[in-house]
Formats: C-alpha cells, structure tokens, sequence
C-alpha cells in the first residue's frame, strides 16, 4: 500500500497540506472546522481533482515535512509528480520528454497570479490528432491544473492559457492520442517570491463581473490558422480562505467545465480547476466550419451556467 | 523633541536574536579567513546593520525614510516608508514595517521621542514589507486599523507570504512575524482622534491593491499615502491600473503640504509627486492597448510595454514585466 493511499482517508490532515503553509498554521481554527472545508471542497471537485489533491497532500507530508520552509526544486518538483501521476492516470506508460507535444512558459514568472503557458503539439508527428491535453502544475495545492478534450477535426494544435504557480515548479503537459497512448512534456517555472501572490487582485469587482464572457476572433494569416481567444469574468477562488467576519472557509468557486463549440460541434472543452488564473482565458487555433456561430457554455463549482454565442466573423479582429 | 534621532544598535536589550549577533561578529574577529560556518554568522551579524533614524518633517510627524531595493536579509526587508504622528493623549504610526527586527527599531526610535502610548497602527494596505512588523504594536496594545477590504485580502495571502518572504528575506529575520490582520476597519472615511490632532483616513478604490488607505494630519497637512504615491521607485501594480489612474485626479486634489510615498524621497512635493507615476501608467497602458488591438500575445507584448520609461526609476527591470503582465490581463477587457 502506498503511502498516499495510507493517508487518504485523513481528511483533516490532507487539508492541512493542500495550501503550502498551512500546516504550519498560524491559522489555527479547530480540526472540526478543517473537516467540514475539507468536505465542501470535496464535493465540489471531479474525481479526478480529488485524488490528486490527496496525492499532493500526502505527498507533501511525506516527501517534505518541511515543505513550508524550502523551495521547491527540479528534483522535489519530479518527487511529488512521482506521487501524484499514479492518482491521475493509474499504471498507464507515459512517454516523457515527447516531442509531440510542447509546453512554453517564462523561465520565471513575473506574477505568479497570471503566468501564460502556451501548449502545442505538432499534427505531422501526431497524425489522428490529440484527443485531450492535460496541464499539471506539480507544486499547486490543485496540481491538475486543466484537463482539455479537443474536439474531433477541430483543427486545434495550440492552447494558450493563464495559470497560478505558487511556487518553483514543473509544468507539465500529457497528451492523450485517439489510440490511447500518453506523450509527456515539461517546462521548470520559477514562480515565487516577493508580494505577488497567487490571489485575485480586485475581489469586488470579480464579485460584480463575474459570468461575463469576451470573445476575440483572429483571422488567418501567413498560413497560420484563425484563431479565437475566450475571455471569461470569474475569480477562479481557491476556497482555501476564511470568511474574516464569520471564520469560516469560503468554499471553493472556480469554472468546473467549459465547452466552446460551432454549431453544436465541439472545439474544445476544458475540466478545469482553481489553478487556472482569475478570469480564465484561452487562445487556440481552429478550423471553422462554414459560418455557424461559437456557443460557449461555462459551469462553476456552484452550478451555475454561463452561455454565450458569437456569429464567426468573415475577416476576424 | 529633537530634529533627528539616530539609533544605534548598542543600546538594544540583549535579547537571544542579538547574543547571536553579538557571537557572530565575536566569531568574524577571530577568523580573518572567514571560514564557512562564519559566513552563516556574518550574515546574521549584517541583518542588525540598519541604523534606523527617525526624522521630524513636520511638527510632530516623525517618519523613517525605507531604501528604495529589494528586501533581502540585509535591509532587514526596511524598504518602506514608515512614521508616527503625535498628539497630546497618544501616537498613531503608519505601517510596521517588514520585519519584526524593524518594527522593533522603530518602536525603539519612537520611545526615544515619546513615551506616549500607541493608540493606533494604520496598515496602508496588504503588501509585507508594510504588516510583517504588526504583532510588534498589537503586543504594545495599539488598535491596527485598515481598510475594510484588508481582513479578506490577507486571508487570501497571508500564507503565502510567510512562505515566499521566508525565501526572500531569510529564516532569521522571518522570527516571529505573524500576519495579524487589523480590528478596526474604514469602510470609506474615518477620523482617529490622537488629542487635540484628527488623523483622516480614507479608503481607496482598488488602485495600487484592493486595500489601499490614506492618512492626512489636518495639522501640518501632510499626506501619508502608503504604495498609492511612488517616488523614484517603480510603482508595482497589485491591484487595478485603470483604477489607479481613474483615482489620480481625486488623489491629487488633496489639499496638502507634503506627502509621505510609501516608497521614495520624504517629504515630496505635493502634487508634483504623483506626476511621473501618472506618466508610467499612460506609458504603460498606451502600449499594452496597442499590442492588445493587434492581438499580440500577453507573453509577447509584456516584454516591450513601458519600456521607454526605464531610465525613469529604480527597480524597473524587476517590477516592470510584472505590472504589464496585470496590467494586461486587465486591459483586455476594456
């Protein structure tokens, strides 16, 4: 048995290694409390999610029982991945250093609330396509940052997004090819430091916009194919803070499922959690299909759906 | 009351930081070669190395002048401006510094002015290099007063910063810090009453964070502005840029003397002050609203916005690339 496995079933301990930090707590509050944010928190997570929070949980306590004091390294970032894939895609072969597929970031990031990460694989050497990318920030309480199912034809070969990186760490991309096969690949981002924190910057207006979606339309050019860029309003809050009046958790809200399709056929659809950055935000390619519009549905951890549609515009920007 | 205080470290009670100060520059003196296991207490020895000087700007407004830098163990993470306004009961101080070793300085300092007793300690907003030296005056028995947005703010933080500052400004100086979050809270406009002097606070839209508050002494009308005025130092933006620059006119039309940057030269003129950090942010957006219209990526267009005001300030390579970058994201909605 693991000694993830071993721990798994203590809640109160695995909420206390989620957020680095934490477990050595000036935050007191009473184990009872810690049990019920634990059990919110659960309930609002995939499956998915959850193990892996476990496995990071556990493996915190295990790897590094001082983990609030070190930086994290190339080599510790490696260890908790090592602990935690088994969580994410049990005993399948996952082929490292791929060239498949690629991940770019900064070598270190200027905030660590909005790091830009840009995932592409290259259609020559994957020719059925991608059927899903999934982005794992190994350090982060959530380490499964986004797991993106690309639609069939779509014609999707790159993702940019935006994601929080509380500290030095691996970010690493598993592509799933149709025939089941896993390609991984990897970037070290140096991503802690200083007064910028992995929070939202202006929580009242996040409060006020929250649902609101933008979508840029880019046309193509110099044989690069169009693009569209989704903007969607919401803090993407990590439920790991306390209500400063009543002392208790907040829970977890954060965009739990996104699907961006063109007349009913997906593009792309995103199983995402709180690692994303504030205001989630994609960019891809694609490949239109005639002139029917973009439909964009977006569902938070408290159930609520946010639709919009767009008509694809001839020329784009 | 003197002009200018200066404190020396020798002075300072013997507490178990300072034997091991006091033993570290015993162990240099005895090895000229500075052998490994005493560079560890050099370093230490460094951390007590400020002089910490209070300066009287006004009638009874006393402020320490941070250093526009980093924090790193050796400035003792002192980088911000910090003062104490005295009245006839009782003292208001603004900020606490970014360490416990500081705020133990300043409150060293501040007893050789007066011994009044603390009534309140204003936070100007979340950032550590201001809070990080709190429970110094809540342990003196001061109310710690912010904006109403503060509590939350540090909440979300509060964690995080403990772990990054440990990194950045070392384990020593990390003792004891604790992020104690303030009691009172000022929804929109407060008055502190120090006898016979009114303190008028006023809390901020979201600008430079979403907690930012204000100080102005009606008596010598001086302006404590905390990180909304930058001086020389690259303003850092953690907060909201169009914010920011929506709130500069309102921020310049108060009526004051002098004001007292949260970084930068003290006093400055006022509100000549806020000119050049009024000049970055246009320069900063125009060219972020550029890259944006021609769909140039966040990555891409981070490395060369603002850049052509990088003679301008201090600290520019290693703040500019993060306000673009929040700066960005915020614009794209525009």
């Amino acid at each position: 048995m693991s000694k993830a496995r071993m721990f798994a079933n203590m809640p109160a301990t695995a909420y206390n290694s989620l957020w680095p930090g934490h477990h050595l707590s000036h935050y007191g509050g009473g184990i009872k409390m810690r049990i019920v944010a634990f059990w919110t928190w659960r309930a609002a997570l995939p499956v998915a999610l959850i193990s892996s929070i476990l496995a990071f949980g556990t493996g915190a306590l295990v790897a590094w029982p001082d983990a609030a004091h070190a930086q994290q390294t190339p080599a510790s970032s490696e260890q908790v991945w090592q602990d935690l894939k088994g969580d994410v895609f049990g005993d399948r072969t996952i082929q490292a250093d791929s060239d498949i597929v690629r991940i770019e970031a900064p070598k270190r990031a200027q905030d660590a609330a909005l790091v830009p990460v840009d995932i592409s694989f290259d259609p020559e050497k994957a020719p059925d396509g991608i059927k899903s990318l999934t982005l794992i920030i190994d350090v982060n309480p959530s380490p499964v940052a986004a797991t993106f199912t690309i639609g069939k034809d779509s014609g999707v070969t790159h993702l940019s997004t935006r994601v929080r990186v509380n500290d030095y760490s691996f970010l690493r991309v598993i592509a799933e090819t149709p025939d089941g096969k896993l390609y991984m690949t990897k970037t070290f981002v140096k991503a802690s430091g200083g007064c910028s924190a992995p929070a939202v910057k202006n929580m009242d207006e996040a409060k006020k916009t929250i649902g609101q979606m933008k979508l840029r339309q880019f046309a193509a050019t110099d044989g690069k194919a169009p693009e569209l860029q989704l903007m969607i309003r919401h803090p993407n809050n990590s439920g790991l803070q306390r209500d400063p009046l009543t002392q208790y958790f907040i829970p977890a809200h954060f965009i739990q499922t996104l699907t961006i399709s063109q007349a009913g056929q997906p593009i792309l659809s995103m199983e995402g959690g709180i690692s994303i950055s504030e205001d989630p935000n994609f960019r891809f390619d694609y490949k239109p299909r005639g002139s029917g519009e973009i439909q964009v549905e977006a569902v938070d951890t408290e159930g609520k759906k946010f639709n919009d549609h767009w008509p694809v515009k001839a020329a784009g920007l | 009351m003197s002009d200018s205080l200066s404190r020396g470290r020798g002075a300072a009670p013997i507490d178990p930081l300072r034997r091991r100060l006091i033993g570290g520059f015993a162990c240099v003196g005895v090895s000229a070669a500075l052998l490994p296991c005493c560079l560890g207490h050099a370093a230490l020895a460094a951390t007590g190395q400020i002089g910490f000087e209070l300066k009287e700007i006004a009638d009874g407004v006393f402020t320490f002048q941070g250093v526009v830098d980093l924090e790193t163990p050796a400035n003792e993470g002192a980088i911000a401006n910090l003062a104490v306004i005295v009245g006839s009961d009782a003292l208001a101080i603004i900020d606490s510094g970014g360490s416990l070793v500081e705020a133990k300085a300043f409150i060293e300092a501040v007893r050789k002015v007066t011994a009044k007793p603390v009534r309140y300690l204003i936070n100007t907003h979340m950032h550590p290099d201001h809070i990080f030296g709190n429970a110094a005056f809540r342990d003196l028995g001061a109310t710690i007063v912010g904006h109403r947005n503060l509590p939350r703010a540090l909440e979300a933080r509060g964690a995080f910063y403990l772990k990054s500052y440990r990194e950045q400004i070392g384990e020593t100086l990390m003792q004891g810090i604790e992020i104690v979050p303030p009691t009172m809270l000022v929804k929109d406009r407060l008055k502190l009453d120090l006898g016979g002097r009114v303190i008028e606070l006023k809390a901020w839209e979201a600008a430079h964070t979403d907690n930012d508050l204000t100080a102005y002494d009606g008596a010598t009308r001086t302006l404590f502005a905390g990180d909304l005025v930058f001086v020389k130092h690259l303003p850092t933006l953690d907060g909201s840029l169009l914010g920011w620059m929506r709130q500069m006119d309102a921020l310049a039309a108060i009526k004051a003397e002098r004001v007292v940057p949260g970084h930068g030269p003290i006093p400055s003129a006022w509100p000549e002050a806020l000119e050049a950090e009024r000049r970055y942010f246009e320069v900063l957006a125009s060219d972020l609203r550029k890259a944006i219209a021609a769909g140039i990526p966040l990555a891409e267009a981070v490395k060369t916005a603002g850049r052509s005001e990088a003679g301008n300030w201090a600290l520019f390579e290693e703040y500019n690339g993060r306000n673009a970058t929040a700066a960005y994201a915020e614009l794209e909605w525009e």
